[in-house]
């Protein structure tokens, strides 16, 4: 039948030609570039990333300026400036012009990378819509001249097409920089670039931002704390959290020998001892080759992984905000009276160790009769999209508000002068879709978060019996300042008295009566 | 007019009772008795609701009290006017009257019309007045027809004649004179729709009695008049409800008074009457039970309350219907004997219970 091969032949050929970047096409929505407000705030968040890991990996506090250039109607350049190490000639085509470029295969960090699919996106994005060619100025030491790229995607080979290398002078001793030009569209609110900025300034209390919008405004969000977050180290995946196909990758790509040294070396949590378990339990040799395992003997491994008790995976590899920093962050943007912040102990879903932090802000500017505004976080970076789908929605509208004084109908957002904020720090933070803007609903992630919620619930209660209960007590009291001229009034038609004696009168009651008046309050004292 | 000047008088005198306190440099008070179940009493002679003489105290320097207070004042004042004035207003009125919000504040003086009507009735308490005497009227609410004629304010009016809609019954029956009085018992009926049909159906003529109805919870001005026939007619009185819980009450309310006008008792309760609405041995005889209408909570609550009214406490006969109620869990109203034919009610369902004597008491 050599037709038919001739046929197969062709179709791979087809295949082949399906490129990363009609892929990208097809799935910008997947991505998150499905429009063009969306894709201007995707832009931007890749750019941010980039630098908050760059200036992480070299221990400085972060200094990041952001511009938004409007050229016309729908089209910008995003311009992102850092003082980290910058990055180093060689790297540049690997990490820009490169999709789906990344080292850690094996391991799990929580790192805020794991939000997009790189930088490399938003060079192809504005590639497609635009057409132009991304600029990159970058400076690994003040001791060498600066370097300066123009490059675009090869979408066929799928690496940089290097247009432009030439040394430059920046005042800068480190950093980089990078001039992407899209089609995009500017818009204000709730889901812009401009919160989202603001967001993970609120959330990232070491770090300068300086933010310039397309209509000239400057924002400049200054750093509250020369504290650096902990590197969150990176862990060996759990054999709680794999699945089927992941086991069959890491079995051909591990270097150890047997069955054994590669559980022990490439898992976390498992010792000889739980390695034998294990291989006996799936009937196979401890000394087997990796390599060398079949299909059916592959699945009873995974099952045997699955049954045997295993330790919970470390937690030291996580990097919360921190309660203390967290209350800092957001009391330098939101302007409330009263802050509550916690942070959980580290907890596991599917051998995926977490922390879920939450902070809650009430009072002072903000709007009494509107909705409580929730922020949502995942390894510190804001998720503006899609709050309904997320775990953190489901959480937050499930807790009894009303019990902890704010108003709430039925299972829906409570009301009040308040913002609730939530974040997850994750090795791997389980998301909805691929637009990653929403956190699947696992049992063991939505309790915590309850308990995250009451603890600063309880907290904020307190606040609001002792502090607006009161106020409300004297509102109350003043209230009889506008009662006396009614009153005098009233009873001056039904006895012909002179109301202005009889108002006069009852001020001087007033006044004698007030200690009466407001100890009687206290006790919430009725008829 | 000297009635209406004792009326005056007495609302004077509270004002003068608050000033004087004013005067003393005292927080302004009025004593007003208690409305509610704790502070009525049954009479066991006279078979009457009345009002127990528990006190409570307002204060106008009082989170709790001021507004009450402030309204008990203001609305004194308004009813003071309208007797001055030889003026009648209704309670719609009054409350309109009332209404507004006071300065430098977002507070109503009165939100709503149930406010300013719970005010009234404690003034008639406090001045020891009826709300007709004070010059408040109710709306008119509710229908009489049979062969009964009367003069009201010069007019003689002949319930017989009166058109599909009958006469309808004024707030204050005080003034009216029975001129001519040919009926045998009354039957009061809870559902206007019932109290149509009979009329179509010439019931009154027919059976030579009087029908009346109100919409749901009966009038003060139905329940005076229904008192004045008995007692100046010796007419007996059926009250014809729904088997449910409110039925059951507007039935206790004509007999015994009810615990909100415990004070008026006297002029308004009937102790005579009997229950001539649907029985749970109805709902077997008529096969009734396919109507049935579910008991929500809210019904098992009152239902349950009305169980433990002292009237109720010891009467096995009504016991018993609560207890058949709870177990089918259901009610069922008066038109459910529709179903067996338009006019089955008129001219089987009444004449068959009134003939056999078959009442609940």
């Amino acid at each position: 039948m050599p037709k038919e091969v001739i046929k197969a032949e062709e179709l791979a050929k087809k295949q082949r030609e399906i490129s990363i970047s009609e892929f990208f096409l097809k799935n910008r929505h997947l991505l998150g570039f499905d429009n063009p407000t969306r894709a201007l705030m995707m832009v931007v968040k890749e750019a941010v990333d980039n630098a908050l890991d760059a200036t992480g990996e070299m221990k400085v506090l972060p200094e990041i300026k952001i511009e938004l250039k409007q050229i016309n109607e729908n089209r910008f350049i995003v311009i992102v400036e850092d003082n980290g190490p910058g990055i180093v000639k060689q790297q540049i085509p690997n990490i820009f012009g490169k999709l789906l470029y990344g080292s850690k295969f094996h391991t799990l960090r929580q790192n805020r990378g794991q939000q997009g699919i790189g930088i490399s996106a938003a060079v192809l994005y504005s590639q497609l819509t635009t057409g132009k060619s991304t600029k990159i100025y970058s400076r690994v030491s003040p001791k060498k001249p600066a370097h300066y790229f123009e490059l675009q995607i090869d979408t066929k080979k799928n690496e940089a097409n290097v247009l432009e290398d030439k040394e430059v002078n920046w005042n800068k001793e480190y950093g980089t920089k990078i001039e992407i030009e899209i089609e995009g569209r500017y818009l204000k609110g709730k889901q812009s670039v401009d919160e989202y900025v603001k967001e993970t300034a609120i959330v990232n209390p070491h770090a300068t931002f300086i933010y310039i919008t397309p209509e000239k405004e400057k924002f400049e969000y200054k750093r509250v704390t020369e504290e650096l977050p902990i590197e969150p180290r990176e862990i060996k995946p759990h054999p709680y959290g794999i699945e089927l196909g992941q086991l069959i990758k890491m079995l051909q790509d591990t270097r150890a020998n047997a069955l054994s040294g590669f559980l022990q070396n490439d898992f976390s949590r498992i010792g000889q001892g739980t390695a034998k378990e294990i291989c006996d339990k799936a009937k196979l040799k401890t000394e087997r080759k990796p390599k060398s395992l079949e299909e059916k003997e592959i699945e009873l491994l995974f099952k045997s992984m699955q049954e045997t008790k295993i330790m919970a995976p470390p937690s030291d590899c996580l990097s919360p905000i921190k309660a203390e920093l967290l209350e800092k962050g957001l009391r330098k943007e939101i302007n409330a009276d009263f802050y509550v912040t916690t942070t959980r102990s580290p907890s596991v879903y599917r051998g995926m160790p977490f922390i879920i932090e939450c902070a809650v802000a009430y009072g002072g500017e903000l709007d009494k009769e509107a909705q409580v505004r929730l922020m949502r976080y995942a390894n510190r970076v804001p998720l503006l999209y899609q709050q309904g789908a997320c775990a953190i929605t489901e959480a937050v509208t499930d807790t009894s508000w009303k019990s902890y004084g704010l108003n709430q109908s039925g299972n829906n957002m409570p009301t009040g002068p308040a913002i609730i904020l939530v974040h997850m720090a994750s090795v791997w933070v389980p998301f909805t879709n691929e637009a990653k803007e929403a956190i699947a609903h696992y049992d063991e992630i939505i309790k915590e978060i309850k308990l995250a919620l009451q603890e600063c619930g309880r907290k904020l209660s307190i606040y609001i019996h002792k502090h607006i209960r009161a106020a409300e007590q004297r509102d109350k009291i003043n209230l009889f300042e506008k009662y006396i001229p009614e009153l005098a009034s009233s009873l001056s038609k039904l006895t012909n008295t002179k109301k202005e004696i009889l108002q006069e009168k009852l001020q001087k009651i007033l006044k004698k009566e007030l200690p009466t008046l407001e100890a009687n309050n206290e006790n919430g004292k009725k008829e | 007019m000297a009635k209406k000047n004792k009326s005056a008088e007495a609302l004077k005198e509270l004002g003068e009772k608050v000033v004087k306190d004013v005067d003393k440099n005292k927080n302004p008070s009025v004593v007003v008795p208690i409305r509610a179940l704790s502070n009525v009493i049954f009479n066991e002679k006279t078979k009457i609701l009345e009002l127990g003489d528990k006190t409570s105290t307002r204060y106008f320097f009082n989170v709790a009290h001021a507004k009450k207070f402030l309204q008990t004042v203001e609305i004194a004042s308004i009813s003071k006017n309208l007797l001055g004035e030889e003026k009648h207003a209704s309670l719609r009125d009054v409350f309109y009257m009332a209404k507004r919000t006071i300065p430098g504040t977002n507070v109503n003086l009165v939100d709503d019309q149930s406010e300013s009507d719970d005010i009234i009735e404690d003034l008639e308490l406090v001045t020891g007045n009826s709300r007709e005497q004070l010059n408040i009227n109710a709306n008119k609410n509710g229908s009489v027809a049979g062969k009964v004629v009367i003069t009201d304010k010069g007019d003689i009016i002949d319930w017989s004649k009166m058109g599909s809609g009958g006469w309808s019954i004024p707030s204050n029956v005080e003034d009216i004179e029975f001129k001519k009085v040919n009926a045998k018992y009354i039957i009061y009926m809870e559902k206007q729709a019932v109290w149509e049909r009979l009329h179509e159906d010439k019931f009154w003529d027919k059976n030579n009695c009087l029908i009346v109805t109100s919409q749901g919870q009966t009038t003060r001005g139905i329940r005076r008049l229904l008192q004045r026939l008995y007692e100046e007619h010796s007419l007996p009185i059926y009250v014809l409800t729904d088997f449910d819980c409110y039925g059951f009450y507007i039935y206790s309310v004509l007999k015994y008074g009810s615990i909100n006008l415990a004070h008026a008792s006297e002029h308004l309760a009937i102790p005579s009457v009997k229950y001539l609405g649907i029985t749970s041995s109805d709902i077997e005889k008529y096969d009734l039970k396919k109507h049935f209408i579910k008991l929500k909570d809210h019904d098992l609550a009152r239902l349950k309350q009305i169980a433990e009214y002292e009237w109720f406490k010891n009467n096995k006969a009504w016991q018993k219907e609560i207890k058949t109620m709870k177990q089918y869990g259901a009610k069922a109203e008066i038109q459910a004997l529709s179903a067996r034919g338009i006019s089955f009610i008129s001219q089987t369902y009444l004449p068959e219970k009134i003939k056999n004597k078959d009442f609940l008491e």
